[in-house]
């Protein structure tokens, strides 16, 4: 890296840009390797070591640009490998392969076969990055950039016009300036709620600090099971986030920040450090940011497991150091947020969507998308679907075009039954509801919402009142207890639906459930009583036929409820070949070699695993 | 002899007593006792001058900080959705069963500690089972035995197995 100095005009900021750009023009070839936590959990450390010394040792690296970048979004078939400007794409890349890309992808320009990505669908190779159908229907405006720097190095982002934003704002544009361009651009909160931001900072500019201090939040404490955009922006593009917070800042006038990430999240916390770091060092964040008068500075706050702590009043507690439990609204935390001053609160998503907005302008931003609800969005698309990973969309797309075009559909040869959005708070919709298109407003509609962006698919093995169970069980445990609707109504709710997924449930408790879920709705203190019933709310409308064979027919069709299936083994398949005997945890299963085994029902614990390790099929599961 | 400093006291010294590092420093602190002891959350009491109260409330609110001492490894099952509907319930049951403990707890021994979390984010490999740092993708219930005794066997105490 170039020695850092202090930057302190525009025009040395863009003589840095060009400086790097042109010590860049020397590679022929950039290999950029992912290293997301989910190829990182594929042993792409190893990868990215291997082809460092592979490229020392064939003198390549002069010209062939190494990089370790964050996450590019299609897990699935991790590690991954980029090779620009052919934009030739490797799956599951192990250290063993490197010798024959360099060979063949650096030193020469074809293509190793055995690595390429083949379609699940029409059985074709398909060696670009941009022709795979997983990326082709996507719109990747913040997440393209993930593939493209290493997120511990600025030089990147700044290669990458970064910065370029910030330069705009602070030079050319009044605070109310930024505040319309986002209210144009039709901004809207991308945590879970759909605020409009614009609506939120104009409150927060316009309150009165009786010290003059005023903050600006970043939201980083992503709770939602299943979902993880927040994270990989976090991981792959730190400054893009850094980037819109200061424009924020600079538009309502606030001069502190604080970020406030999960401690589930180790690596999006050290590259955002880094991040913080070598902005600071080139006067990107600190006192008089680039020599334009206005100072920022950004602080990291460690949450501590608290799913609450998503919800503003609570985070704000959890970053004072106190317990995460959330207050009531009327005070709005635009006037008393954090330590009693005006604050302003906003998604990770929503934040790295702001240079974007501020360098193309509303009116380019607001061509994508629906006509309330501008831009992009990025869902995590995971469960039982092909192509699991991060896809970024246009608003308006339907959850079919996302399910099927883009996520390849339901893996397996088994039959879609349900999608949820929202996390927690959201809920599962079936497949007629398939060509509903995402946005904020038609999801709340139909009984979801957008939420953070979990997008679960699950087929005919899940079972839906399991889900509820699934859900309520989480926000059970999750609830700081201060209220006592969401406290009690919880436990309460949990209780009913264990008797329902325990062969115990009877038809009047479904009205109690309803009942009770409107109450919460009611009286909650926050959003999370207020909604935690939404998952219960829409399995009830979507799947009430799934709950009556629970409770009438003690039936669980998906095989799932432990109390109302049996594990039988079938004499016409079993060849005695003892696997299941052995495996079975409790020894339950009795037989002896080469004659068919039986289990033993008082003794089985409905484990599953001789199911799971029968080659024969000979282990019934009803 | 030299007298070294307990890790709350370095904490505190980095980070400054501001309440607002309260939740770094405990996570530090547990980083080295492995739990939060008594005496080192009186310590920080003192010396952030923050009512004990206080301090045991975040100690306790927060999920990720444990009063009780914690095993050599620790066995960390997601819970989150994606892991759930491909079975991650099935594969905590016999983390539990063959562990003979609950999520929270720590075997007699002190070699194992299961906990559970409820997303990872690493939803593309669920159900996953991290134990220590390292992450296991796909998890199914048998396979999570064959994890948990293969670490058992490196510790040198591969159980007389009744299989």
């Amino acid at each position: 890296m170039v020695k850092m100095t202090r930057i302190d005009s525009p025009s040395a900021l863009e003589h840095y840009r060009r400086a790097i750009k042109e010590k860049r023009a020397k590679y022929v070839k950039t290999v950029s390797v992912c290293g997301g936590t989910g190829c990182q959990a594929h042993e792409c450390g190893a990868v990215y070591e291997a082809l460092r010394a592979a490229l020392d040792e064939n003198g390549l690296a002069k010209t062939v640009e190494l990089r370790q970048t964050g996450c590019h979004g299609f897990c699935e078939m991790g590690p991954l490998m980029v090779i620009q400007p052919s934009g030739i794409f490797y799956k599951k890349v192990s250290p063993e392969d490197i010798e024959n890309i360099v060979e063949a992808s650096l030193k020469g320009n074809k293509v190793v076969e055995e690595l390429v990505y083949e379609d699940p669908v029409s059985g074709e190779d398909i060696k670009k990055e941009s022709q795979i159908p997983f990326y082709k229907k996507q719109k990747r405006l913040l997440m393209s950039m993930n593939g493209k720097i290493d997120p511990c190095n600025i030089e990147d982002y700044l290669a990458q016009d970064g910065y370029s934003a910030l330069v705009k704002t602070l030079f050319e544009m009044e605070p109310t300036e930024v505040i319309d361009e986002v209210e144009n651009a039709g901004l809207r909160g991308r945590g879970g709620a759909g605020v409009p931001t614009a609506s939120k900072w104009k409150a927060a500019r316009k309150a009165i600090a009786r010290d003059g201090i005023k903050y600006v939040l970043c939201n980083a404490d992503e709770g939602d099971p299943g979902a993880y955009m927040d994270r990989s922006l976090l991981e792959g593009n730190p400054h893009a986030v850094l980037e819109g917070m200061i424009i924020g800042a600079y538009a309502i006038g606030a001069n502190e920040g604080y970020i406030y990430v999960r401690h589930e999240y180790p690596l999006a916390v050290d590259n955002l450090l880094v991040a913080i770091d070598q902005a600071r060092e080139l006067n990107l964040l600190g006192d008089d940011i680039l020599g334009s008068g206005f100072s920022f500075d950004i602080n990291v706050s460690i949450g501590g497991g608290a799913f609450v702590c998503g919800e503003s009043t609570a985070l704000m507690a959890s970053i004072e150091g106190r317990i995460g439990e959330p207050r009531v609204k009327h005070i709005h935390t635009a006037e008393k947020g954090l330590y009693q001053r005006p604050t302003n609160l906003n998604n990770v998503e929503t934040w790295a969507n702001v240079s974007l907005i501020i360098n193309q302008g509303a009116a380019k931003y607001k061509r994508v998308g629906t006509k309330n609800s501008t831009g992009t969005k990025i869902f995590s698309l995971v469960g039982a679907i092909n192509n699991t990973g991060l896809v970024e969309v246009p608003m308006g797309i339907t959850l079919r075009e996302i399910i099927y075009d883009i996520g390849g559909g339901v893996p397996k040869g088994k039959k879609f039954k349900a999608v949820q959005t929202g996390g927690p708070s959201g809920g599962c919709l079936p497949e007629s509801l398939l060509d509903t298109p995402v946005d904020f407003d038609r999801l709340y509609d139909v009984g979801s919402m957008m939420g953070s962006g979990g997008m679960i698919v699950m087929d005919e093995g899940t079972c839906m009142v399991d889900i509820a169970r699934y859900f309520v069980d989480f926000l059970c445990d999750e609830s700081c207890g201060k209220c006592v609707p969401c406290r009690e109504g919880l436990k309460q709710m949990l209780y009913i639906i264990e008797d329902i997924t325990e062969g115990r449930g009877t038809l009047e408790q479904l009205d109690l459930l309803k009942e009770l879920a409107e109450v919460m709705r009611d009286t909650s203190l926050c959003g999370l009583g207020q909604t935690a019933a939404n998952p219960v709310l829409s399995t009830l409308e979507y799947f009430e036929n799934e709950y009556l064979e629970h409770i009438k027919m003690k039936k669980c069709r998906a095989g799932v409820c432990k109390s109302l299936i049996t594990f039988n083994i079938n004499p016409k398949k079993c060849t005695g070949c003892m696997r299941c005997r052995k495996a079975c945890p409790v020894g339950a299963i009795k037989g002896k070699k080469k004659e068919a085994h039986i289990i033993v029902q008082e003794k089985c614990e409905k484990c599953g695993i001789c199911f799971e390790v029968c080659e024969y099929k000979a282990v019934v599961r009803k | 002899m030299k007298k070294e400093l307990s890790p709350e006291v370095v904490a505190v010294e980095k980070h400054g007593a501001e309440r607002s590092h309260l939740i770094r420093i405990l996570h530090e602190v547990q980083r080295e006792y492995n739990y939060l002891p008594e005496k080192a959350l009186r310590n920080i009491a003192a010396m952030m001058d923050i009512s004990l109260v206080d301090v045991y409330g975040v100690a306790t609110f927060f999920r990720s900080f444990s009063l009780e001492p914690k095993g050599k490894h620790m066995v960390t099952c997601c819970m989150g959705t994606a892991c759930h509907v491909r079975n991650s319930g099935g594969v905590l049951d016999e983390a539990k069963r063959h562990l003979g403990i609950e999520p929270g707890e720590t075997t007699g021994d002190m070699l194992f500690s299961l906990e559970t979390v409820n997303c990872l984010g690493a939803c593309a490999l669920g159900p996953v089972v991290v134990v220590d740092d390292k992450y296991y993708g796909e998890m199914t219930p048998a396979r999570v035995r064959k994890v948990l005794k293969k670490v058992a066997e490196e510790e040198g105490r591969g159980q007389d197995d009744q299989d």
